[in-house]
């Protein structure tokens, strides 16, 4: 869930094979070294996630007890439970709005580090990394802290502004407001990074050559940093989205799914059924729901990277 | 003119430290309230009156001496330890091998394995950890630590051999090519040669590869439930909450100690860490 970082140099093995010409058998003992090299890793993508990934495939076909093949039952009885569709619209609503805010805030940020003179950017982008840095299940427990009833902090700090105490993690509303907001104090600083990143490669005499024409600040953004960073933006906004609907730590510790299941997403449901009430298969079966999600975004990403090595 | 694009840009700076100071503010509260919370005494905790804030009644380090003397926090740490230790050398002996090989070897079907590392980063563990849970079980690890050493690389081998090949591209193929023209053989060659040459990326990684392994939740939840197996993310999270009364000092002290790790390591070597990060990105 860490690192989404490179998202963007998939494409770098095609670029970097070997173009020179050299005896024929100096280069098969050459592949075959290369080959030899890739064996571990090979072992360890077949061996922890595609094995893995099939077994929990047939294992969502057996019944609880997993003594016999029930066929796509587990999933229809998935289907037809409220609960369940209750997590799916969960998962969409957290991945959707947490996302959209990660990116918004991310951007923003970018942007003002970016316009701040450069011997300063250095600290602000350092203490900004900060949330994303703490292991989450940590800061977890922090902001639970927070959010606790009568000792709220936040509620306190929310009095001075003359806003009533919220019922934080107890109403199904606001816990799913306190599951997102901590999602995107943790995310924004990912965003940021990339984002800042994409800002320091736009050429500066694309401005230059605008602040001559006249262009305003915001036409700036609209015209030249926007469209510069079309890319990037689409590449993170897909990785985030995968992260996100993925996302078990911030709700296994503030709300263990509740109240009433009103947070639970696709991780933490199956966790509860798969692990915490033993029944493997049915909790195989709610994880699998992630696959065609994870499987498009992986697509249009793949794609975005293509273009814009090509 | 030029005076009042020189006001437009003061006026910016202006808004800008002031989105700067609500920015940090939203970040640096939550350890901010962790680390005065463990620094205070039970009744200032409990207290509903005052400044919650700032710490009143003086400092006490109870809450560490308490975390130290009465919970298992030691044996987390010790736990973690000796899970990350193994787990980051496998990981970047085979990445850096794997990384190798697909960026200076190119052999047939290297670009389909780069995409595969690719995508098999992008299933998340929690896909894999019922599969897991199964298979641990069969193989008599479940409630043992040793287990995260094998489930762990999972997501970090595929995304240090990413991060590494990237790197590895950067680096002047005649370097490797004279090498190998004087006689050296490839593993040679990368050990004494290449190596030295890639040390920021190799570093980078091995920052990733160790974040990711002392923060990871999901994996030790579900597979270990002793006491003397747990780590320190799922022992602070489970063992440390008892009772109905929380132990909120506690509790933050652990939380807090528990992040040093990651975070001192990212305070030190932070170029490495932003440049593994944004790896690439630029190149989009």
């Amino acid at each position: 869930m860490h690192l989404h970082g490179t998202a963007v140099d998939v494409a770098a093995p095609a670029r970097v094979r070997s173009t020179r010409a050299r005896l024929s058998t100096r280069l098969r003992s050459r592949s075959a070294i290369g080959l030899l090299m890739c064996l571990p890793l090979l072992a360890v993508i077949v061996g922890l996630v595609v094995y893995p990934f099939f077994y929990a495939i047939y294992l969502s076909l057996l019944n609880k007890r997993e003594t016999a093949f029930i066929g796509l039952d587990n999933y229809r009885f998935l289907l037809s439970r409220d609960t369940f569709w209750l997590v799916v619209r969960t998962s969409f609503l957290f991945t959707f709005v947490a996302v959209l805010w990660k990116a918004i805030l991310g951007l923003t940020l970018a942007l003002v580090i970016h316009t701040l003179p450069t011997r300063g950017q250095r600290i602000w982008r350092g203490l900004s990394l900060i949330p994303w840095v703490m292991p989450l299940a940590l800061s977890s427990l922090g902001w639970w802290w927070i959010y606790e009833p009568t000792h709220s902090s936040l509620n306190w700090l929310l009095a001075l502004f003359g806003v009533n105490p919220k019922p934080w993690l107890s109403d199904p509303f606001w816990a799913r407001v306190a599951v997102i907001l901590v999602n995107v104090w943790y995310g924004t600083p990912f965003f940021m990074i990339t984002y800042l990143a994409g800002l320091k490669s736009i050429p500066q005499e694309l401005y230059e050559s605008s602040d001559i024409d006249g262009a305003s600040g915001p036409q700036q953004l609209r015209y030249i940093t926007l469209p510069m960073l079309k890319n990037i933006i689409a590449i993170t906004l897909l990785f985030s989205t995968i992260v996100t609907l993925a996302t078990f730590d911030i709700v296994r510790v503030l709300t263990r799914g509740g109240p009433r299941n009103y947070t639970h997403l696709f991780g933490t449901y199956a966790f509860e059924l798969g692990i915490a009430s033993g029944d493997v298969p049915l909790g195989a079966a709610v994880s699998l729901f992630m696959f065609p999600i994870l499987a498009v975004s992986a697509f249009f990403i793949l794609r975005g990277i293509r273009r814009s090595t090509a | 003119m030029i005076r009042s694009r020189r006001s437009r840009r003061t006026t910016a700076l202006f808004v800008c430290y002031g989105a700067i100071a609500l920015f940090m503010l939203f970040f640096l509260f939550p350890p901010y309230w962790m680390a005065i919370t463990s620094l205070k005494t039970n009744q200032e905790i409990e207290s509903l009156k005052g400044i919650p804030l700032i710490i009143q009644e003086g400092v006490t380090l109870r809450h560490y001496r308490d975390l130290f003397a009465k919970t298992d926090f030691l044996v987390y740490f010790k736990n973690s330890v000796l899970v990350t230790v193994p787990v980051v050398l496998l990981s970047m002996a085979i990445s850096i091998l794997a990384a190798y090989g697909l960026s200076r070897l190119g052999f047939a079907g290297a670009a389909v394995i780069g995409t595969g590392v690719f995508l098999v980063y992008l299933v998340p563990d929690s896909l894999l950890f019922i599969p897991f849970f199964k298979i641990l079980a069969w193989l008599g690890l479940l409630n043992s630590k040793w287990a995260l050493v094998v489930v762990y690389p999972t997501a970090i081998v595929p995304f240090c051999t990413w991060l590494l090949i990237g790197y590895f591209a950067s680096i002047p193929k005649e370097l490797d090519e004279a090498a190998l023209v004087d006689g050296a053989n490839h593993l040679q060659m990368l050990l004494r040669i290449f190596l030295p040459v890639a040390v920021p990326g190799i570093i980078a990684a091995t920052i990733f590869a160790f974040t990711v392994s002392w923060s990871a939740f999901l994996y030790p939840l579900a597979f270990t439930f002793s006491s003397n197996q747990q780590v320190l993310t799922a022992g602070t999270v489970t063992s440390l909450i008892k009772g109905d009364v929380y132990h909120w000092g506690g509790l933050m002290a652990g939380a807090l100690l528990a992040c040093l790790p990651p975070v001192l390591l990212y305070v030190f070597l932070m170029d490495y860490y932003i440049s593994g990060l944004t790896a690439g990105s630029t190149k989009a």
